[in-house]
């Protein structure tokens, strides 16, 4: 008897809270199958958002900090700095990232910190109940925008892989989606290569990932995949928008 | 002959592995589980190839594939 | 114990850290603080420690919370309207009971307010400026000696009550320069021993570490059983000085540089035959009560000479509960008291004048106010523009 796919040490082995068919889950899973397969789990220390990934602490089997809003990438980079053999992600949603952790974010490439950041973009506010993100869609209904979001009193959806692009000390840029086995496989391959670079001490290293919110989408889980696929990847084109990991 | 294992205690019922198998073997259990939901099972085990799809796309980590 | 050397109250401050083994410090530039940033660019490095120039106060205050998770020893310093914005970071540091240094070299205030040093962050500090029930320990120097001896001290105190600990200094203590020692022998973090609760590496099977600000199970219990430590904290750890307070007819109270102002007017009000004695707590919280109700036991009166206007006489009157005559000479907003200023109060204290004293409704009397729409200008919703 093999055993062809189980769930990863560096994963604990407890129910998640998360919604039905919400796309944390895949997430946690290939960042806990890449500190296994990069012998790493020893060595990585987490930072927790606020969002719905707040208890993630609960699920990685590392060490973990849970920290304010948006803050994750300065504390980040306090436990880096200060543990230079460590391995520290920052897991953040796109309101934590995008909005209130705006400075946080593009300061941490600005001085290219050796951390991995997981963006989780769902294009919505889950935690708090489904209002508008930075990233949430022209025309995308949210609690906060009852009409659809509208450029001319919202603005328009944020890009940050393209955006952290135009900073030199940003390293490794993807945007991956986990809405389909494919696409699955190419996220655990990007975030293998993020946290390979931080092996390395390349620099910031982020991925993005298109991520389904079937409850505040107000979707089934199979809808929320159609949703990933229409309506996310027109705006969020999947692919690397920078690559200058280990020459 | 391939076998999933789904964790009744850990799936959510989101079929997300339904859905995803090119070979269509798995399904709702008609069992409900103390979560109150009725969890994926591997329905049609023969059918089953190991190609882990399911085990990929699931967000609750219930699978396991053994062969 | 070091030789004594001229060192600028800032210096001071950022070389007794790193001798007190910090070795992590985030910080942003503002003025009266820039020399601590500067000496730690300078010399954190050399020390084998890190030191970040951050985007925002509130980045800095998160990387200590980050650095403190693993037990490093970490600091920021900042000036008053940048301690507004560390609030955020420092009631998360409370509530994940994190051990780490935050300095205040207070300037004037409210808001932008001036460079000029001032006292006027004395409930910010005191009562938590951040959400929700905690305290941090505040340490109020009153020279330069102190601000270099108190980075151990504080680190000390905050790593054995696993909570935050702030040295409260002002604008004028932080720019002065004054003869100095270190009375520490430096500390060699590398020898320091781990904590159970800090996050690392190397684990070797260890139990997983969480560092929480919201463990999520039960906030009450957390909260409650946390406030054993400040209950026994307020017991064990108040720190005082006095001066000449057993025979004081006037007893006058005063923390940090105002202190200094009021020995001037122990000296010089003994000189005039007034008996004048000062207590000066060192600790703002835990406030030094009990200490502060046994000094004023003879007195006839007790004024507080505090450069805000009615922080620190707050927690006087709190601790006398109405048993002696408090009342205030204050100097607001970056003024500065002499010996000369505050005799004339001791004297209304003691005679029931009112020169020199404090109360915000005397000060008041006569005035009215209303501020008022006036329709002639437009009105607001001419928002069109144009006519």
């Amino acid at each position: 008897m093999t055993i062809l796919a189980q769930r990863p040490k560096s994963l604990l082995d407890v129910p998640m809270h998360y919604c039905p068919g919400c796309g944390h889950g895949i997430v946690h899973r290939l960042m806990a199958e890449t500190f296994d397969e990069l012998n790493i789990a020893d060595r990585v220390i987490g930072v927790a958002p606020v969002g719905c990934a707040v208890f993630a602490d609960s699920y990685f089997a590392c060490d973990m900090v849970q920290g304010a809003h948006g803050r994750g990438p300065a504390i980040a980079t306090g436990i880096k700095r200060s543990k230079p053999g460590a391995i520290v992600f920052s897991y953040q949603g796109d309101g934590d990232l995008a909005s209130i952790g705006m400075a946080e974010i593009v300061h941490a490439a600005v001085r290219s910190e050796k951390i991995t950041v997981i963006f989780i973009n769902n294009a919505i506010y889950g935690m708090t109940g489904g209002q508008m993100a930075p990233t949430t869609l022209v025309g995308q209904v949210a609690t906060t925008a009852p009409k659809g979001r509208d450029p001319e009193l919202q603005g328009w959806p944020i890009n940050m892989c393209e955006m952290l692009a135009q900073i030199t000390g940003s390293k490794y840029l993807a945007r991956v989606a986990v809405d389909s086995p494919q696409n699955v496989i190419k996220a655990k391959q990007a975030i293998k290569k993020a946290f390979e670079n931080q092996v390395n001490g390349v620099g910031f290293s982020m991925v993005e990932v298109l991520s389904q919110c079937p409850t505040n989408w107000h979707a089934d889980p199979m809808k929320a995949l159609e949703f990933v696929r229409t309506k996310m990847m027109p705006q969020y084109p999947l692919g690397v928008f920078k690559d200058e990991g280990a020459k | 002959m391939p076998k999933i294992e789904v964790d009744a205690n850990k799936c959510k019922a989101c079929y997300l592995c339904v859905n995803a198998c090119p070979k269509k073997c798995l399904g709702p259990s008609k069992t409900i589980s103390k979560k109150g939901y009725f969890p994926a099972e591997q329905q049609r085990p023969e059918d089953c190839i190991g190609c882990k799809m399911c085990y990929l796309v699931c967000p609750d980590v219930a699978i396991t594939v053994i062969k | 114990m070091t030789e004594k050397t001229l060192r600028k109250g800032n210096e001071a401050l950022a070389e007794g850290a790193i001798r007190a083994g910090c070795r992590f410090f985030a910080g942003y530039p503002i003025t009266p603080q820039n020399e601590v940033p500067e000496y730690m660019s300078a010399n954190m490095a050399d020390a084998g420690g890190a030191f970040v120039q951050a985007e925002s106060e509130v980045a800095a205050i998160n990387m200590v919370y980050g650095a403190a998770s693993t037990g490093t020893r970490s600091m920021t310093s900042s000036s008053s309207p940048g301690v507004s914005l560390k609030q955020e970071g420092i009631t998360y540091l409370a509530s994940a009971d994190l051990p780490c240094l935050i300095v205040n070299v207070m300037r004037g205030g409210p808001g932008l307010g001036s460079i000029s040093g001032a006292q006027g962050d004395y409930f910010q500090a005191t009562r938590g400026g951040g959400n929700g029930d905690y305290h941090v320990i505040v340490l109020a120097p009153n020279s330069v000696e102190e601000l270099g001896n108190f980075p151990k001290l504080a680190f000390d105190l905050a790593e054995k009550y696993r909570m935050p600990c702030m040295i409260l200094a002002d604008g004028i203590l932080g720019q002065m320069m004054e003869s100095m020692s270190f009375n520490f022998d430096p500390v060699d973090p590398n020898q320091l021993g781990k904590f159970d609760w800090a996050v690392d590496i190397n684990k070797n099977g260890r139990k997983k570490n969480n560092v929480f600000s919201y463990k999520g199970d039960n906030l009450i219990a957390d909260v409650v059983e946390r406030a054993k430590r400040y209950g026994y904290i307020e017991k064990t750890e108040p720190r005082f000085e006095t001066r000449q307070t057993e025979d004081c007819d006037v007893l006058l109270v005063a923390y940090g540089l105002s202190s200094r102002a009021c020995m001037e007017a122990v000296v010089k009000g003994r000189e005039e035959g007034l008996k004048v004695g000062l207590f000066r707590p060192i600790t703002l919280w835990p406030f030094p009560s009990e200490a502060l109700r046994s000094a004023a036991k003879n007195a006839k009166a007790v004024v507080c000479v505090e450069q805000s206007l009615g922080q620190l006489v707050q927690d006087v009157k709190l601790a006398l509960n109405g048993a002696k005559p408090v009342y205030l000479n204050a100097y607001p907003a970056g003024g500065q008291p002499d010996g000369g200023t505050i005799l004339p109060a001791v004297k209304s204290a003691l005679n029931g004048g009112t020169e020199g004293l404090f109360d915000l409704q005397r000060h008041a009397e006569g005035f009215s106010y209303e501020c008022k729409r006036d329709a002639s200008l437009g009105v607001q919703g001419d928002w069109k523009g144009g006519k």
